[in-house]
């Protein structure tokens, strides 16, 4: 009887759906675009952490027989800073910050957040209450004042930082686990796991956390994305690491400060360069996030 | 709807105690005494200590947190160490650069996004779509602090279509000169709310012109248009005031980065120099009004979805 | 002023196009209708009803759909019209009452400016005179306080008070064609009564035409003059509704009959539900479309699909071996590989 109810037309949409998903599955690829974006990131990853082992002059100290505020040449080949610096060098250099509190702060956050969000959603009872309340409130309080005041009591080195903006991640990655954790914790799986004995602690590691690693990897990338915006942003604020160690955002400052005359030079590609290089990190990342979101089916998060 | 009102106002009050706490506790429980900080390299253990007691730092922690609540509702935030200036008077000062910044480049945001999102939707998977998906997409990459001086760069500097740094020019002294300084920073504020608003604006006008109601509306012979407009949108910016909170975030993030950039005296740039300086009164009193601030405009917006969409209200 | 031909469809094609291939949801239905007659369409879901009314209406998406044959409404194609032509005869001359009155009502507009809009839009008639129309409809279907309702929103009301509302929407600019698609499917067993009779009687009283659809035979059996049996997107019976129930022919129309709740059955009985599923309508079987959940099936109904053909005057079927037969039908033979 029940099959009689329903409407046609909607099982039309519902062929029409079943169809749509049949492609997905059939073509369930990543897709060359997700290899390559993954790669310039791991690249980058690499380039960074051998950043040493490079043939490149020092960042943080300019070699006055260069020319200043030079453009792309063979011996500096995105050009010079009006500190006589390799802007090439300084670049690789400098993705060590963004990664650092990026993929450090996202672990943070995931630790400080993920954690108690995932034993929360599965016990549930009071102390879920308090926590998931305390998640809004915590919310509610805009990140980037919070950040700014504390970096600029507490200090600029990029671990201070990488903390930071990590325990301010942790609400929100904490609403997104609890909210994935929450679907899974009632599924008939689960039940027999319990019902076989399994203890809760071999549950959420073997039951839950598997089923929620997609939404997991996928948001995470997207609060890594979001971080190195934060740490950006507050590099160019001048609040995130100090000088002459160089990072993406404190390049751009120094950039934009010539650019604007106020030491009377300009060097375009000491904006253009650090720019250039943001937008292609922070593209990958969505990139990457996106597909792997599509490729698990994980519904869009909205923050 | 009394009732809904009544717990959001619960919730709003607790948030702000929550929010004034944290300020407070920002400044004086991180290491560092501000005493020294003031007193900077000369300080010696007798002016720190007469300091304290001028401040007030030398009770108990708790009492000091009321005594400095007590004085913020008095509307004083406490003076600048360097500038002697109240805090109160910078904010009134700076505020209103803020202010305008935001509106302007939500006006615009709205003019661009809401046009667009409903073209997109009204075809989608189609070209436009397809291109304004893909655009916004890819400007998510690009946040306030990397697309701004790129266009300052292009705009001021080398085309020179738009003043450089340091050219603004109060509302109040020359109408058309303040609009043209806020033109550039508003654009560049606006670009990053484009994006979100388009995005969610077209996900949801898509998955709402597939209701029934929809279809009801096209049966009683109302035009596309009308019940694009009149029909579908209202139902379908619930998300877009639910991402106000995350919008308004980053909004504020973008104002401080263009005021660094151009040199604009609102709240940002003096948060910073206060920072800069370290003028602890300052930094604590622009802070806790910016919070404060930020949820109340969230509070606004929780108002406005009941009047938007009344089924909020009732869940 | 009955008696006149207001619908007249005639091998009326809808393809869905997908990925997967053509998806043929109705396939060569004809039917007409007169002036204050109620026409009633019966089938299981999927059978291609409600996207046969849609059609007649013109309220499928052109993009995704091809449709082909014809529909005249007073003498006038309407089929595959221009929107703007259709939008003229929408409210006005043809109107439909959906499905779902949970989905089909704008949750964020008041009940009041649900009503007020198609008459301020189509009829030109001051705020004040269509609130008044309104409030006179609210009350005409049995809304109590409509005064209070008018400000309401839907969420507000009960199903069957939203059912009445949509009612009120659909009549609002007194149209002559009310096409109701499963008016009171999801509402309490005497809520559906109430609104089926409630339907009866303003059609009554303005001389409406009606089509009926439903799944439910029983709902038709004493509202309709006409009925129109659908499976699988095509027409499998046709006949006066008085014909239909007195020499029903197609197995199919039986097996729907049975799977009817009944009165004299206690409740929560349960119901003999039709066997198997509908066929699928991408890929569709080569003979009798029912014949794989036909328990009267014979060789012959799975290799060739029988065509609709009127036997008695007015009374069209589509069965080799109909039940009014009078041989009764032998029982099924050892069925036998039949290449197609």
């Amino acid at each position: 009887m029940s099959s009689v109810i329903t409407d046609d037309l909607a099982e039309i949409k519902e062929e029409v759906a079943a169809d749509a998903a049949a492609d997905r599955t059939t073509k369930k690829k990543l897709g060359v675009f997700f290899w390559v974006c993954a790669s310039f990131i791991v690249i980058v990853a690499l380039l960074a952490t051998f950043a040493s082992l490079l043939p490149l002059p020092n960042p943080n100290l300019g070699n006055y027989s260069s020319v200043q505020n030079g453009g792309p040449s063979w011996s500096h080949l995105l050009g010079t800073d009006d500190l006589y610096r390799d802007i090439l060098s300084r670049l690789i250099y400098g993705a060590r910050v963004s990664l650092v509190v990026g993929f450090g702060g996202a672990l943070i956050g995931l630790v400080l957040g993920g954690v108690p969000a995932m034993i929360s959603a599965y016990r549930r009872g009071r102390v879920d209450t308090v926590l998931n309340t305390t998640s809004y409130v915590f919310l509610a309080f805009p990140a980037i004042v919070a950040v700014i005041a504390i970096v600029s009591f507490w200090g600029h080195t990029l671990w201070k930082i990488t903390l930071i903006i990590g325990i301010f991640a942790a609400p929100l990655i904490f609403r997104v686990v609890r909210a994935s954790t929450l679907s899974y914790a009632t599924r008939d799986f689960v039940l027999a796991a319990k019902a076989l004995g399994a203890s809760d602690t071999r549950i959420l590691t073997r039951e839950i956390l598997p089923n929620i690693m997609p939404t997991v990897v996928s948001f995470g990338l997207i609060a890594v994305a979001t971080i190195i915006v934060l740490e950006g942003s507050l590099a160019f604020l001048g609040l995130s690491v100090q000088p002459p160690t160089p990072s993406w955002g404190n390049m751009l400052n120094e950039g934009s400060s010539l650019l604007t005359g106020a030491k009377g030079q300009t060097n375009p590609w000491l904006v253009i360069f650090p720019a250039t290089a943001m937008f292609l990190l922070l593209f990958c990342l969505n990139v990457v996030a996106d597909k792997l979101r599509a490729y698990f089916d994980v519904t869009e998060i909205k923050l | 709807m009394a009732r809904y009102i009544a717990k959001r106002l619960v919730l709003l009050i607790i948030i702000i105690i929550f929010v004034s706490i944290a300020t407070f506790f920002l400044v004086h429980l991180l290491p560092g005494n501000p005493a020294t900080t003031i007193l900077g390299p000369n300080s010696t253990p007798q002016n720190v200590a007469t300091v304290n007691k001028q401040l007030g730092l030398n009770k108990p922690l708790w009492q000091q947190y009321f005594i400095w609540i007590g004085h913020v509702f008095q509307g004083n935030l406490g003076q600048s160490f360097t500038t002697h200036q109240t805090t109160t008077s910078i904010i009134a000062q700076s505020f209103p650069i803020d202010l305008e910044l935001i509106i302007f480049s939500q006006i615009i945001a709205f003019a661009i996004a809401f046009p667009m999102a409903m073209a997109a939707a009204k075809r989608p998977n189609r070209l436009f779509d397809q291109a304004s998906n893909s655009t916004t997409f890819a400007m998510l990459a690009l946040p306030p602090f990397v697309i701004a001086p790129v266009l300052v760069l292009i705009f001021a500097v080398h085309l020179h279509v738009f003043p450089g740094p340091a050219s603004y020019v109060p509302i109040t002294q020359d109408f058309w000169s303040n609009i043209h300084t806020m033109l550039l920073p508003s654009i560049v504020l606006a670009l990053g709310s484009i994006v979100v608003y388009f995005r969610l604006l077209r996900n949801d006008l898509i998955s709402t012109l597939q209701e029934d109601f929809i279809t009801m509306a096209r049966s009683k012979g109302l035009t596309d248009r009308r019940i694009m407009w009149r029909h579908a949108l209202r139902p379908s910016s619930i998300s877009l005031l639910a991402s106000a909170g995350v919008t308004i975030g980053s909004l504020i993030a973008g104002t401080f980065i263009v005021e660094l950039l151009l040199q604009m005296p609102g709240l940002g740039y003096q948060l910073i120099s206060s920072v800069n300086q370290d003028d602890y009164t300052v930094v604590q009193g622009i802070t806790l009004f910016v919070a404060v601030a930020i949820v109340l405009i969230n509070f606004i917006f929780d108002f406005l979805f009941t009047i938007v969409d009344p089924r909020i209200a009732r869940e | 002023m009955s008696g006149r031909r207001l619908l007249e469809v005639e091998d009326l094609n809808v393809t869905f196009a997908t990925s997967r291939g053509d998806l043929r949801a109705v396939q060569g239905v004809s039917l007409t209708l007169d002036q204050g007659k109620t026409l009633g369409i019966v089938g299981e879901s999927g059978s291609g009803k409600t996207v046969l009314s849609r059609a007649i209406m013109g309220l499928l998406p052109r993009a995704s759909t091809t449709q082909t044959g014809s529909v005249r409404y007073d003498g006038t194609e309407i089929l595959n019209a221009p929107n703007a032509d259709l939008r003229k005869l929408w409210s006005t001359h043809i109107a439909m009452v959906f499905q779902d009155p949970m989905t089909s009502l704008n949750p964020v507009q008041r009940i009041g400016h649900q009503i007020t809009e198609p008459l301020r839009i189509h009829l030109d008639v001051s705020k004040s005179e269509a609130k008044e129309t309104a409030l006179s409809l609210l009350m005409q279907v049995g809304i109590p306080s409509p005064v209070e309702r008018y400000d309401a929103y839907p969420g507000q009301l009960s199903g069957g008070m939203r059912q009445r509302v949509m009612i009120a929407i659909a009549l609002a600019c007194a149209p002559r064609l009310l096409m109701a698609d499963e008016p009171t499917t999801g509402l309490d067993v005497t809520v559906q009564a109430q609104i089926l009779d409630l339907l009866g009687q303003l059609q009554h009283d303005r001389d409406m035409a009606m089509i009926l659809v439903t799944h439910d035979l029983g709902v038709v059996a004493t509202r309709t003059d006409e009925i129109i049996v659908m499976y699988a997107g095509n027409v499998v019976e046709r006949a006066p509704t008085n014909v239909l129930f007195k020499s029903m022919a197609m197995p199919y129309t039986e097996a729907l009959l049975e799977s009817m709740p009944r009165i004299a059955n206690p409740s929560h009985t349960r119901l003999t539900a039709i066997e198997g599923r509908p066929p699928d309508l991408l890929h569709p079987p080569t003979g009798c479309p029912f014949a794989p959940r036909c328990p009267y099936a014979q060789d012959k109904c799975r290799s060739e699909k029988p065509p609709l053909l009127e036997a008695t005057p007015g009374h069209s079927y589509a069965c080799w071996f109909p039940l009014t037969a009078g041989d009764r039908r032998p029982d099924p033979e050892p069925s036998q590989t039949v290449t197609a």
